[in-house]
């Protein structure tokens, strides 16, 4: 047993290690700058101080950050309802099963910036799909796409809607169809087996996809800089902004600190309510 | 499924998937557009793409990414696979919260990971340069490899290397013979997994490398922020090759192993 334990740890001990150095320890290290006193110009003076945590839910950030997460909220819950129609046909589909979903992998697998960059042409003033209203005469003047909320919905949808996909394709697909046999035996019409079997049997898949989109989604900083030049904020701005602009690394750190904390419960709620199988859904 | 579901369910699909595509499509078509607005069509053209080729800061931006990919990839899958066959193997004190750790890189926000980074390469005074960027990109690329060894080991039988040690195969023997061939299609899978991300970071790379170590998403964005430039479109549309050609080689290799559960997506 304890000859196991040891060489358990053995091959534990690169990975461990090097978690420890590069994620404990600097989160840890954020932990504690985030309750010390601010210097300006990114100077710390190691003395206790919750300044950083009264800024952040000070009425100038605690409006962004509410604002941030109401946009990361909405895009999440759109995801959530394109996605899982098509995830349903997609799993459903036969010998196309495979094909439809290499097609997914493509904007997946496309750099974010990149996905981000092609809204900027569809939604530009002189855009595609302003010259395009125009051209059918719906509108006369080119409307304001960009710089405004909606560019921010559509870049976390578009951004993230392979990312809610796949997690509820996967649970769909190893979803046991024996179930839904049983039910129509038992003489359940198809909508109820569905919302009583398939339903709830694909719930990891939609916190999977759920997770791996709305945290990103509050800190991602590129659709708020590129979708509207940096004039609507996520806390994703904020923390970058603190740290390569106001040098305020104290506020920085606190919102970042914010953040792990609410991916830990999220982790821990994951855990909880699904099996060990599940983990795979959040590849 | 009913056929009138299927009927409206299929509708459906082509929708989402225009709504996949049509922005791709409408970059790549522009990255052949004559005009330097790259909003109207005035005529095809090669330009941007024979710009793009002689751009000295692309070249160096990209061996950058290649550079730092690849030492990712190396010891986050010799990590990342030790640690799952640990995991898999052997039951021990404080497991679950092992298991609970590798779970945290998978969804910590890249910035976290960046900002904290930042501050402790501060704190330690040490220069940014490019080899900066890769412990950011090595922690979350054991918890990728990790997770997907793992997913392959569970699927294993086992009995295969019960009957490697019955028939007298030492440990070692077992190891290399039996269970690294059974789970070598997932440590591929891991490698190839943490080699795309790391690629494709950008938010540990903003942060944490150096000035002039830029790694091609970081200068993506310094060109992305300038506006729309059809040479921008010329760099996406190749990239967005990369990953097609990719991908159309990984669907070869899926149906060639049918049986390949625990593969990048499942």
């Amino acid at each position: 047993m304890i000859r196991t334990i040891r060489s358990a740890y053995t091959m534990l001990s690169p990975s461990l290690i090097w978690l420890l150095f590069f994620l404990i320890i600097p989160v840890g290290f954020i932990a504690v700058i985030s309750f010390t006193t601010n210097l300006g110009f990114g100077g710390i003076l190691y003395k206790f101080s919750t300044d950083a945590y009264r800024l952040a839910f000070s009425t100038l950030y605690a409006k962004v950050i509410w604002q941030s997460i109401v946009w990361a909220a909405l895009g999440t819950f759109l995801c959530i309802v394109i996605a899982y129609p098509f995830a349903y046909f997609i799993a459903n589909a036969g010998k196309w099963k495979n094909m439809l979903l290499l097609l997914v992998m493509v904007p997946f697998w496309t750099n974010f910036l990149i996905l981000i960059y092609a809204w900027i042409i569809l939604l530009n003033s002189q855009g595609l799909i302003n010259s395009l209203l125009i051209k059918i005469g719906i509108i006369a003047e080119p409307l304001t796409m960009l710089y405004s909320p909606y560019a921010v919905i559509i870049g976390i949808v578009y951004g993230f809607l392979p990312f809610m996909i796949l997690p509820i394709y996967a649970s769909l697909e190893q979803m046991d169809r024996s179930y839904l046999e049983a039910a129509e035996d038992l003489g359940a019409t198809p909508f109820r087996a569905f919302l009583k079997i398939t339903l709830p049997l694909s719930a990891p898949g939609i916190f999977a996809g759920s997770l791996i989109t709305f945290v990103p989604a509050l800190s991602v900083f590129v659709i708020t800089d590129l979708l509207t030049g940096g004039k609507l904020l996520m806390v994703g701005n904020i923390i970058r902004d603190a740290f390569v602009v106001e040098m305020n690394w104290q506020l920085g750190s606190a919102l970042s600190l914010l953040l792990t904390i609410l991916v830990l419960i999220s982790i821990y709620l994951f855990i909880k309510f699904t099996s060990s199988k599940d983990r795979n859904l959040l590849l | 499924m009913r056929a009138k579901t299927r009927k409206v369910l299929f509708i459906y699909s082509l929708v989402v998937f225009a709504f996949l595509y049509i922005p791709i499509i409408v970059l790549i078509v522009f990255s052949f557009n004559d005009s330097k607005l790259g909003t109207v069509w005035t005529g095809f053209t090669f330009d941007w793409y024979i710009k793009l080729f002689s751009n000295s800061h692309i070249h160096a931006a990209l061996l950058n990414s290649l550079f730092v990919a690849m030492i990712t990839t190396i010891l986050s899958t010799i990590f990342g696979t030790l640690a799952a066959l640990a995991l898999y193997r052997y039951t021990f004190v404080g497991k679950r919260s092992i298991d609970f750790l590798f779970l945290i890189p998978v969804i910590i926000p890249d910035i976290v990971i960046a900002v904290a980074l930042l501050a402790i390469y501060g704190l330690l005074n040490i220069n940014l340069g490019l080899l900066t960027v890769i412990p950011g990109h090595v922690v979350w690329g054991i918890s990728f490899v990790m997770l997907v060894v793992l997913a392959r080991l569970s699927g294993l039988d086992r009995s295969l290397e019960e009957a490697a040690k019955d028939l007298g195969a030492n440990e070692w023997q077992t190891f290399w013979r039996v269970t690294f061939p059974l789970i070598f299609p997932g440590i591929l899978a891991g490698a190839l997994l943490t080699f795309t991300l790391s690629l494709d970071e950008f938010e540990v790379a903003f942060f944490t490398a150096g000035p002039g170590s830029s790694t091609l998403p970081v200068l993506v964005y310094s060109m992305v922020r300038l506006g729309v430039s059809p040479e921008i479109n010329a760099l996406s549309t190749i990239l967005i090759l990369v990953v097609i050609i990719a991908i159309i080689i990984w669907g070869v290799f899926i149906n060639k192993t049918k049986d390949n559960r625990g593969s990048l997506n499942d």
